[in-house]
């Protein structure tokens, strides 16, 4: 894809994007036009009450799924209409995710799960274990390279799952709600991971949230009520994040 | 992409060690059955033929009366007699050795050693007829053979009981009471295919049997030896008009004699065995198709329990192919190890079961070749319907999956 064009500095936009579940007298609108444009480089946070259409969006942006209605640009590209496997070719090589779940693969160790992505690519065995070794080192597991999912705490796992969707270096990184199986302490610095990533490596992230706390750290927090953006605000006093 | 997912689907199987052997266990069993029952069949199948060509390739035995067990009632039908000999000779084409037949059986005896044995008077011919091998000595004269002498040619069997280990030729002992002078000595043939002795015998000019031992000029049985290019069926129809008319019999007559092809009762006994050997191999395939079956159920099994697994792949950017070929590849993957799992054990233990049964063991490559490509075929038919069904997963729902 040539780099952006037409909007600027804006990644992606979302048009008028609705979604309806089921057919006929069961159909439910989950989304009922949202707009939102978002800055590359930018930190957002999305909240809102349950049902309120935030995991339907994120998995929209994620070109998980396709909206009924709507257009979504995404480096200035149309990719509402796009393919299953299109889209599939776009996450691979644009979006990295984390999941609540953390949804490591079992019983494999942590270098094979950071190295996954890579493999899809077709990546040299060589260069995969290189990139894979510094991902890890980022998130600050390099020690831990060798242990599978069972033999590593949430928070660990969680940095794990950090590492395996950065180490394809994305425009995106989309997080729902990355923090919601951990407590405090070890969210705060999954938080503080996620801006470092943001700062430093340049890394949009999406991320949602239901924590307050968590969202302090986002720069852009976007509010979501019935399946509609409700209100879009900046976080102007972010904290400062420890090198 | 051929390496990747080879790559993933190794990972995979090394990952899950007792489900990957658990999957394939069908398989192993299937290849195994398959490959066991041919290989000893065919054995077997051999083991038949050598033991049927041990009585002469391609010979019609002739004999007096209307075949096995058959006979009963009435008078018995007469022997043969030499002359019908020379018209068979004579009067059919395609014939390489016409040999008589006639038995006695009686004691021999040498020094202090004594064994009863059977006593064959024939011509030399019957040496085309039958497949012997001389350790000493040679065949009959035509002087000998002539004139009725009594000269004898023995086999391994009375040579141990009789001579233990020395050299017979040249020697005398008495047979019947008859003082024989031995000119030849027969290499063993061991169990005949009825599981007679066939090297407890003496063979001797028939007309010295004749004349000293049975006491008339009848031959109860003559041996035919068919030249191997032309057709025993057309030479045995012949043979039997021609002792239709020597014997007189009316066109309404049933035949008062029988011709045994040996032959034929070699291609028969083959032919079952051969079927027999087919069957066992079918049913022994059907096992290889339940082992398919039981490939497509464990899989079936594991892309349920591998939802979420399939999720983060198509999360991460897999495409519908490579998830299907993942699954597929290791199907394959584990057909094929199966398949070569049940090869081995084939081999070891058909070395072990060959000797048991007293059959040869012969290694048929075909068959081995056969039993693998068709597990690695399993893999894939059987492996194509979870692998579809993996790679049709909707990511978002797969990662929801418990
Ligand atoms: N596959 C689906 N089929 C039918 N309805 C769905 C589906 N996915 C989501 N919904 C409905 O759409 C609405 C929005 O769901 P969504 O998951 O986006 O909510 P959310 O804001 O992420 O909520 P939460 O905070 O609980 O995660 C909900 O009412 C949900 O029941
Ligand atoms: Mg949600």
């Amino acid at each position: 894809m040539p780099s952006d064009i037409a909007i600027g500095d804006t990644l992606i936009s979302l048009r008028g994007i609705t979604k309806v579940f089921g057919e006929g007298a069961t159909a439910f609108a989950a989304l009922k036009g949202v707009d939102i444009d978002i800055q590359r480089g930018d930190f957002v946070a999305v909240m809102g009450p349950s049902g309120s259409g935030k995991s339907t969006t994120m998995n929209i942006l994620g070109c998980l799924d396709v909206p009924t209605e709507g257009q979504f640009l995404f480096r200035g590209h149309h990719v509402e209409n796009l393919e299953r496997d299109q889209r599939a070719l776009l996450r691979r090589r644009y979006l990295g995710f984390v999941f609540q779940g953390f949804n490591l693969l079992a019983r494999t160790t942590a270098l094979e799960n950071v190295e996954l992505p890579l493999v899809y690519r077709g990546e040299e065995k060589a260069a995969r274990r290189a990139a894979a070794m510094a991902a890890l080192d980022k998130v600050g597991l390099a020690d831990w390279w060798d242990h599978t999912p069972a033999e590593l705490s949430g928070g660990q796992q969680q940095r794990v799952a950090i590492a395996r969707a950065i180490v394809t270096s994305p425009d995106v990184l989309l997080a729902d709600e990355p923090t919601g199986n951990l407590d405090t302490e070890r969210s705060i610095e999954i938080m503080e991971l996620l801006t470092d990533l943001n700062r430093n490596a340049g890394i949009t992230v999406l991320m949602v949230t239901h924590e307050s706390e968590m969202a302090a750290f986002a720069h852009t927090i976007i509010h979501f009520r019935d399946g509609l953006v409700e209100k879009i605000t900046e976080n102007a006093k972010r904290p400062e994040v420890k090198a | 992409m051929w390496a990747t997912t080879f790559l993933l689907a190794v990972r995979e199987i090394r990952r899950h060690l007792l489900r990957s052997f658990l999957t394939i266990l069908g398989i192993v069993i299937g290849v195994w059955a398959v490959v066991t029952m041919v290989t000893l069949g065919n054995g077997a199948t051999a083991a038949v033929k050598e033991q049927i060509s041990s009585l002469g390739a391609n010979v019609l035995q002739v004999r007096p009366g209307q075949g096995f067990g058959r006979g009963g009632g009435g008078p018995q039908p007469p022997d043969f007699k030499i002359e019908d000999l020379d018209a068979i000779r004579t009067q059919i084409v395609g014939v390489t050795a016409v040999a008589p037949l006639v038995q006695s059986t009686g004691t021999a005896v040498f020094n202090a050693a004594n064994w009863s044995t059977t006593i064959n008077g024939t011509n030399r011919e019957y040496f085309i007829a039958q497949p012997w091998t001389f350790t000493g000595g040679r065949s009959f004269n035509a002087a000998e053979e002539q004139a009725g002498k009594a000269v004898c040619i023995i086999g391994n069997t009375v040579i141990n009981r009789l001579f233990r280990g020395t050299d017979a030729v040249g020697k005398r002992f008495r047979i019947k009471n008859i003082s024989c002078e031995i000119i030849g000595t027969l290499a063993p043939k061991g169990q005949g295919g009825f599981g007679n002795d066939q090297d407890d015998i003496v063979l001797m000019p028939y007309k010295a049997v004749q004349r000293r031992m049975t006491g008339n000029r009848d031959v109860r049985t003559i041996m035919v030896s068919v030249d191997a290019n032309f057709d025993s069926q057309q030479v045995q129809s012949a043979l039997r008009d021609l002792l239709r008319e020597r014997r007189h019999l009316n066109s309404d007559a049933d035949d008062d004699f029988n011709i045994f092809d040996t032959k034929q009762i070699s291609d028969t006994l083959s032919g079952t065995t051969q079927i027999l050997t087919s069957l066992l191999g079918a049913v022994a395939a059907v096992s290889l198709l339940v082992g398919g079956i039981g490939i497509m159920n464990i899989m079936l099994v594991s892309v349920t329990e591998r939802t979420r697994e399939i999720g983060i792949r198509l999360a991460i950017g897999a495409v519908a192919r490579e998830v299907l070929l993942q699954f597929l590849v290791e199907a394959v993957t584990l057909a094929c190890l199966g398949g070569l799992l049940g090869l081995l054990l084939a081999l070891i233990s058909t070395v072990i079961l060959a000797p048991v049964l007293q059959v040869p063991f012969i290694f048929d490559p075909k068959i081995n070749l056969i039993a693998f490509v068709f597990s690695a075929l399993i893999g894939v038919v059987f492996g194509y319907f979870p692998a579809r069904r993996a790679a049709s997963l909707n990511p978002i729902e797969a990662l929801r999956h418990e």
